[in-house]
């Protein structure tokens, strides 16, 4: 039996942590709020000998990005964190770390991107650059920011796989807040995650390797055809990865969580921190006999579609809870992929999109309480309304009962 | 040793041909003499900024380098060759790495001057082990000859044509070579491709063989956008040198040397005669932006000369 230790961190600590205990190859580093305690902690690893990472400080994100993509090519393990203004100037390059199929891992302190200017957390930064071809997981809290950091080198270093992972926690919310969690042993970290073995690197004594070609027509087509196997891949390497983790460590994961779904008429699909606030208000509503739940999605690329239409299928009506605003007048990212996810079901949901939460706009129990009653309306009335709208406004009258 | 042209020559080619360069670019030439200054029992990383060169040398699935190479994009090629030359040590202190490599960046003008300058500057004071080559053909040629801060004043480009009422670029270049050394670097030189290639061996030698970040400005003329038949070549390469355009020096440690003294100062207008960017130049009425162009010249020479003493 592993022994885990119980302790109070917060989500940055936590994911520096379980950085020092994987003790990667190359950490190339440039601060963003909220995320910049990230490297601060690790640095302090580096100056106490903790680790045996060569830690780079950087004149920018994009160039701690493609510093990553060299160490990563030449045959290390190289990783960083970033937010917001930072992860969108990384924004070329992460495109680029992808298709040289380059598994990274990038810890994602998830907040607005500027206009106006704002540190607090919301999706604008990672759900801008969700078409990257990195992986994305999203954690709730910071037991699952450990976790998921923890099986993010396995799952992209898979061979059938080879992508690059963001760890996705919330800015201040997830990344400041200290909470109870359970750290594995540091030995058993090293043994779960293992050593990184690629098949080809720059370095390699054997053969040196090109990185980088110009594909012309006549082959660029194969190579993102095969990127997008890739990332198919990637769902079974994300289920074998979890069930492992499970065997080793207890704690399960899959591409989202049901939450009281059995049953449930009403449901949220939501994602991070706001998903512990929603079940409480879940709670409290099925207390009353209400039959309501959520759906809180952990991995959002690759989009777990099927597997999410199936567990929606038997839902009268669902909510879906963008924490960031595409501008594409029809609602925000989670609610175009859910909505395609249910397009081929035989009964559809009724479906609307709340988009909330922008910059760190305050979500509480009451906020769910009234999204379900709108869930309750639309149940009864058959009528679904606005099928877009804005949630936490400052003025009331702005919400759509 | 003495330096001996043929038995260079005779080294395997690291840089081979095939690749689809211009006939009479410098850019080819550059990286057969940049490869040929490795011990050939050194290996390389070779760090490609995008630019004519790359996507010539580098067309999946052929590539004409022969040591291992990446390409990612245009203005972080100093910042790739931090992350591998930091892979180096990181390799070498795990005891996962025996062999020696060196790594080597190269890109133009547009990826050095100005979209790479920042990881550029960053990878100087930073001082990774990395020799930068930059070829400057003094404009984004990749994408048809727009002006760079490394095109030289009165030189018609796409973006600064010559007209009724334009004389080309209106600004002299960005003396980056100046601008690296005030970064520091242990070593950094000006050459470009005259004679028997001494010059160029010798300061790409001591460039990739001297510890930390240190940089080589190579002039390289380009045939479509400085308008030249591409047999000139080396005669360009040669008036760029004997007019004191393009100076040959080196500074080590921060000492400057002049490696090359012209017998006799050419005046600039014979650098710029054989060129069809300063064509306009030679028009009546347009005399004084020889004269100024001469003036910047005699300038920017007389200034080195005074470091080199």
């Amino acid at each position: 039996m592993i022994m885990s230790k119980r302790d109070r961190l917060s989500g940055n600590e936590a994911i520096a942590t379980a950085m020092r205990q994987i003790n990667p190859d190359v950490f190339a580093m440039f601060p963003i709020t909220p995320s910049t305690e990230i490297p601060q902690y690790f640095a302090q690893y580096v100056a106490d000998g903790k680790v045996d990472t060569e830690f780079i400080c950087v004149e920018s994100e994009h160039s701690s990005l493609s510093a990553c993509i060299g160490a990563e090519a030449a045959g290390c393990r190289a990783i960083s964190a970033t937010s917001s203004a930072g992860l969108a100037y990384m924004s070329e390059v992460l495109y680029v770390a992808a298709s040289c199929r380059l598994p990274i891992v990038l810890a994602v302190a998830c907040r607005a991107l500027t206009g106006p200017i704002n540190i607090n957390h919301d999706y604008s930064d990672s759900m801008s650059v969700r078409d990257s071809g990195f992986i994305q997981i999203y954690a709730e809290n910071n037991q699952e920011a450990y976790d998921n950091y923890l099986q993010a080198h396995r799952i992209g270093e898979t061979p059938d796989v080879r992508l690059p992972v963001m760890i996705c926690e919330d800015g201040f919310i997830t990344s400041h807040a200290l909470e109870n969690i359970e750290l594995e042993d540091d030995d058993a970290v090293k043994a779960f995650v293992g050593e990184y073995k690629p098949e080809n690197y720059l370095l390699k004594h054997e053969n040196p390797l090109a990185v980088g070609p110009y594909g012309t027509s006549p082959f660029y087509m194969e190579a993102r055809v095969a990127q997008a196997e890739a990332m198919k891949n990637a769902k079974r390497a994300i289920l074998d990865v979890a069930a492992d983790f499970e065997k080793t460590f207890g704690r399960k994961y899959g591409f989202f969580e049901e939450y009281k779904m059995e049953d449930a008429e009403r449901a949220l699909v939501i994602m991070g921190s706001s998903a512990g606030t929603a079940k409480a208000a879940v709670d409290e509503l099925r207390e009353n006999g209400e039959k309501v739940g959520l759906i809180k999605i952990r991995v959002f690329r690759p989009f777990p579609g099927e597997e999410l239409a199936e567990a929606l299928k038997n839902c009268k009506a669902v909510a879906v809870m963008d924490k960031s605003e595409g501008f594409s007048s029809m609602g925000g990212p989670l609610f175009a992929e859910t909505a395609s996810a249910c397009v081929n079901l035989e009964n559809i949901p009724k479906m609307i999109d709340i988009v909330y939460g922008l910059g760190g706009r305050d979500f509480t129990v009451d906020h769910t309480k009234r999204v379900f009653a709108r869930l309750e309306k639309i149940v009864k009335t058959g009528e679904t309304g606005p099928v877009y709208s804005h949630f936490g406004q400052r003025d009331l009258r702005e919400e759509v009962q | 040793m003495a330096y001996n042209l043929k038995k260079e020559m005779s080294k395997p080619e690291r840089f081979e041909a095939g690749h689809r360069l211009c006939a009479g670019c410098g850019a080819g030439i550059t990286c057969r003499a940049m490869m040929r200054a490795l011990e050939p029992e050194d290996k390389a990383v070779i760090c490609n900024a995008t630019s004519c060169l790359e996507v010539s040398s580098f067309t999946y699935p052929n590539t004409a380098w022969m040591d291992s190479y990446i390409h990612i994009a245009f203005e972080n090629t100093s910042a790739v060759a931090s992350g591998v030359e930091t892979a180096i040590k990181a390799m070498k202190k795990k005891g996962k790495l025996d062999d020696n490599y060196k790594v080597i960046a190269i890109g133009g003008d547009g990826g050095t001057y100005d979209i790479g300058f920042q990881s550029l500057s960053g990878a100087l004071e930073r001082g990774h082990d990395y020799t930068y080559f930059c070829y400057d053909n003094e404009a984004y040629m990749n994408t048809g000859t727009q002006r760079s801060s490394a095109t030289p004043r009165f030189a018609s480009a796409t973006t600064t044509p010559a007209g009724a009422e334009s004389v080309g670029k209106k600004q002299n270049p960005k003396d980056l070579t100046q601008i690296v050394a005030a970064h520091g670097s242990p070593y950094v030189a000006q050459t470009t491709m005259i004679g028997n290639f001494k010059d160029f061996h010798q300061k790409a030698q001591k460039a990739i063989y001297t510890e930390g970040a240190t940089f080589v400005n190579v002039l390289c003329p380009c045939p479509r956008g400085w308008q030249y038949p591409a047999e000139m070549l080396p005669e360009i390469c040669r008036l760029a040198v004997d007019t004191c355009v393009w100076p040959m020096y080196e500074i080590e440690n921060g000492e400057y040397h002049l490696t090359y003294m012209p017998k006799k100062k050419l005046p600039v207008e014979e650098f710029m005669k054989v060129q069809g960017r300063f064509r306009h130049c030679f028009k009546p009425g347009n005399e004084w932006t020889i004269e100024e162009a001469q003036k910047y010249v005699d300038m920017k020479w007389e200034e080195l000369l005074s470091k080199c003493k």
